[in-house]
């Protein structure tokens, strides 16, 4: 599904992702674990095609198709979709509105009919269930005035809405209390399927006690330093990565 | 040899020259004294001429472009009232309202239609007002509005004539909207018409008068507006103007709003297109307990310059006014936003809050804002903002990473940002008229 390959990225003259390589297929989850500012975030905008990151060099394909030549609402409509640290505040766009556009848009691009109101609601109606989010949340300013919790509810509702091929979690477990997080969780494990992937991006194993990965990547100056089975979170959340740190410089 | 020589006079001079004119024409009614304070402004008017970018109010205005027009001035012309134009098109759709048409300044009584009893408000044609209710319009015409200072209110005032007349008597509740529609149909010329409109406002009354200003055809037309209103104790008033001319539509324009005890109005001004656009909107709250709300949208695209100056003079003790204009300014426009407030001496436990916010869409669009406050009162609350900038990357970058285009965003975005001030208004078919204007524009 998504082949990255050697990919480096600058933010400004700063080069962050330094050679990342790495294979997701259809049905996996993957996490990807790092120390801060080893480059982790910045994985996950370029995925999405943030254009405050330059892309030095190497590709990213995604079911053979070039991601790094389209646009962020043309990678949306191939299927990506980010999970944000930080969802945006957007004052006087509902969050209906918005995803009644967003949803519409999407199906156009794949050749399919938009969905009128009663369809469209029907459809919000059964994903609310999901991450528990109501009605009174969604009709208010996208992300306005919302609790940290209700704006991780919101990501992942917009993800049930939209159906993504690929998901990236961008630090989704931040700032989640105990019991919201696990409502995230569950959120997502409902969504997976045979066809879907998951990319979890974290700084703690917390998460990945809800989201069961099949792989972990430790990420530490910009390259895959590490991969391994789920063991391999516990083993970081124990020992921290000074380790990981000590056999890179080794 | 043969000289040729074309004699060009200018638009000052045609403008004075045709008074006498216009004088002959009014018949006997030279001898009224709303006609001895025409002859006042007139001589205001020659005394001060048009402004220059040199005086203080008119800085980032320049004029020259609207001086220059040959524009076709007939001062008397009462022209046929008629039903032929074909107006309807232009109209705000599904609008249940009081509805005045004036086509180049005139009054067309076969397009309008008045709806609300004659007992709950009193709308007519101020030609036809001044031989029916002559003292409430001598009582209030030209108290309020200067001209010893504005000259294009001067000029107004010397040949003040067309217009409308809306009073509402006290304790009355009007619930259905005036909608004064001014046309200015360029496919006869270069029409200039000087609407001049009086709103008189009751003890306990409540009322709302909407100003539409639109061209029919391409050409240039010169609109040059005073509205007086007085709003008297515990009444309240919303006015709306609209301005979505055509790009080479000259609109000038002062409301002059004078408030006592306990009274409240409400205004929104919305800017569209035209060619040079300026509104003088200036507030008086003149006792205790008044309050002034002041809303203002402007979107200038291609070449259009919109200017907003307002004044709330905050004359007495526990007021309280607030404003909020916001621009979306694209392609080589300009815009100005002005916005004074006085606090007097008298004026404590005064609330005044101002806002101005603008966003660029061109690099070629500019913008200048400038908040004035001067408070002579120790004991008051007031604030003032302003913030010119682009869309917000980060929000457009939410946006499309859902899906959504970048023009899609881009105009989910404006149309969250004007909506703070389209919003404000409460009459539906206005707002949703509104809705469809910007809905058209951003999607062009």
């Amino acid at each position: 599904m998504l082949s990255i390959k050697n990919l480096q990225a600058n933010i400004g003259d700063k080069q962050i992702l330094k050679g990342l390589n790495l294979e997701v297929k259809a049905g996996e989850v993957h996490a990807i674990m790092g120390p801060n500012g080893s480059g982790k975030s910045t994985l996950a905008s370029v995925l999405a095609g943030r254009e405050d990151y330059e892309v030095t060099g190497g590709e990213v394909l995604f079911y053979g198709k070039d991601l790094l030549e389209l646009s962020p609402e043309e990678r949306a409509r191939e299927g990506i979709f980010l999970a944000f640290q930080y969802p945006i505040e957007i004052p006087g766009v509902s969050t209906t509105n918005f995803l009644k556009t967003a949803v519409n848009e999407v199906r156009k691009a794949r050749g399919q009919e938009p969905l009128d109101a009663v369809q469209f609601l029907t459809r919000m109606k059964e994903k609310m269930k999901l991450v528990e989010i109501n009605q009174a949340l969604l009709s208010r300013s996208l992300n306005e005035g919302f609790s940290g919790g209700e704006k991780k509810r919101n990501e992942i509702f917009q993800m049930a809405m939209l159906e993504p091929k690929l998901a990236i979690l961008d630090e989704t477990d931040s700032g989640l209390d105990i019991d919201a997080l696990r409502i995230v969780a569950e959120g997502v494990n409902k969504l997976r399927t045979k066809d879907n992937a998951t990319v979890v991006v974290t700084h703690y194993q917390r998460l990945l006690d809800y989201i069961i990965p099949d792989f972990v990547h430790v990420l530490y100056q910009g390259r895959i330093v590490k991969s391994g089975p789920k063991e391999l979170a516990l083993e970081l959340e124990e020992k921290g990565y000074d380790w990981i740190k000590d056999e890179v410089s080794a | 040899m043969n000289e040729t020589t074309t004699y060009t006079t200018d638009l000052k001079s045609r403008l004075l020259s045709s008074f006498s004119q216009f004088e002959k024409e009014l018949n006997g009614s030279i001898s009224s004294p709303i006609h001895t304070l025409r002859k006042d402004a007139l001589e205001q008017f020659d005394r001060l001429g048009f402004p220059t970018t040199k005086h203080e109010e008119w800085k980032y205005t320049d004029i020259k472009g609207l001086l220059k027009q040959d524009f076709d001035f007939a001062p008397t012309n009462n022209g046929v009232s008629t039903s032929v134009y074909d107006v309807q098109d232009l109209l705000i759709p599904d609008a249940e309202a009081n509805i005045l048409i004036f086509v180049n300044g005139i009054y067309q009584v076969g397009l309008s239609k008045i709806v609300s009893p004659s007992q709950d408000i009193i709308i007519k044609d101020f030609t036809e007002a001044y031989t029916t209710h002559a003292s409430v319009i001598d009582s209030y015409f030209a108290k309020f509005a200067a001209y010893n200072t504005n000259a294009f209110v001067a000029l107004n005032t010397a040949f003040a004539q067309k217009g409308s007349f809306i009073y509402v008597p006290n304790n009355k509740i009007v619930e259905k909207p005036v909608i004064i529609y001014h046309i200015a149909d360029t496919s006869v010329g270069k029409p200039v018409s000087m609407p001049r409109n009086l709103l008189v406002t009751g003890k306990n009354s409540q009322a709302s008068v909407v100003e539409v200003y639109l061209t029919k055809g391409e050409g240039t037309s010169f609109a040059n507006t005073v509205t007086e209103i007085v709003i008297q104790e515990n009444a309240s008033l919303e006015h709306i103007k609209i301005q979505n001319e055509g790009s080479e539509a000259y609109n000038i324009g002062t409301t002059q709003v004078y408030q006592v005890r306990d009274s409240k109005f409400f205004s929104v001004t919305i800017s569209l297109n035209g060619a040079i656009v300026r509104n003088d909107l200036n507030i008086v709250l003149d006792d205790q307990n008044c309050e002034a709300n002041l809303y203002g949208l402007y979107m200038p695209t291609g070449k259009t310059h919109i200017d907003n100056h307002s004044l709330v003079d905050h004359a007495k003790p526990h007021s309280y006014s607030n404003e909020l204009y916001k621009g979306i300014l694209d392609g080589k426009s300009t815009g100005v936003f002005n916005g004074k407030i006085f606090v007097r001496q008298d004026a404590q436990k005064t609330n005044a809050f101002q806002s101005n916010r603008n966003i660029l869409l061109s690099k070629e669009a500019s913008m200048n804002t400038k908040p004035q406050l001067e408070i002579f009162a120790d004991d008051v609350k007031c604030s003032h903002g302003a913030t010119t900038g682009q869309l917000d990357n980060d929000m457009l970058f939410y946006l499309r990473s859902r899906g959504i285009s970048l023009e899609k965003a881009k105009a989910l975005l404006m149309h969250a940002f004007a909506a703070d001030v389209v919003n404000q208004i409460k009459i539906e078919p206005v707002r949703h008229y509104i809705e469809n204007a910007i809905t058209s524009r951003l999607t062009e």
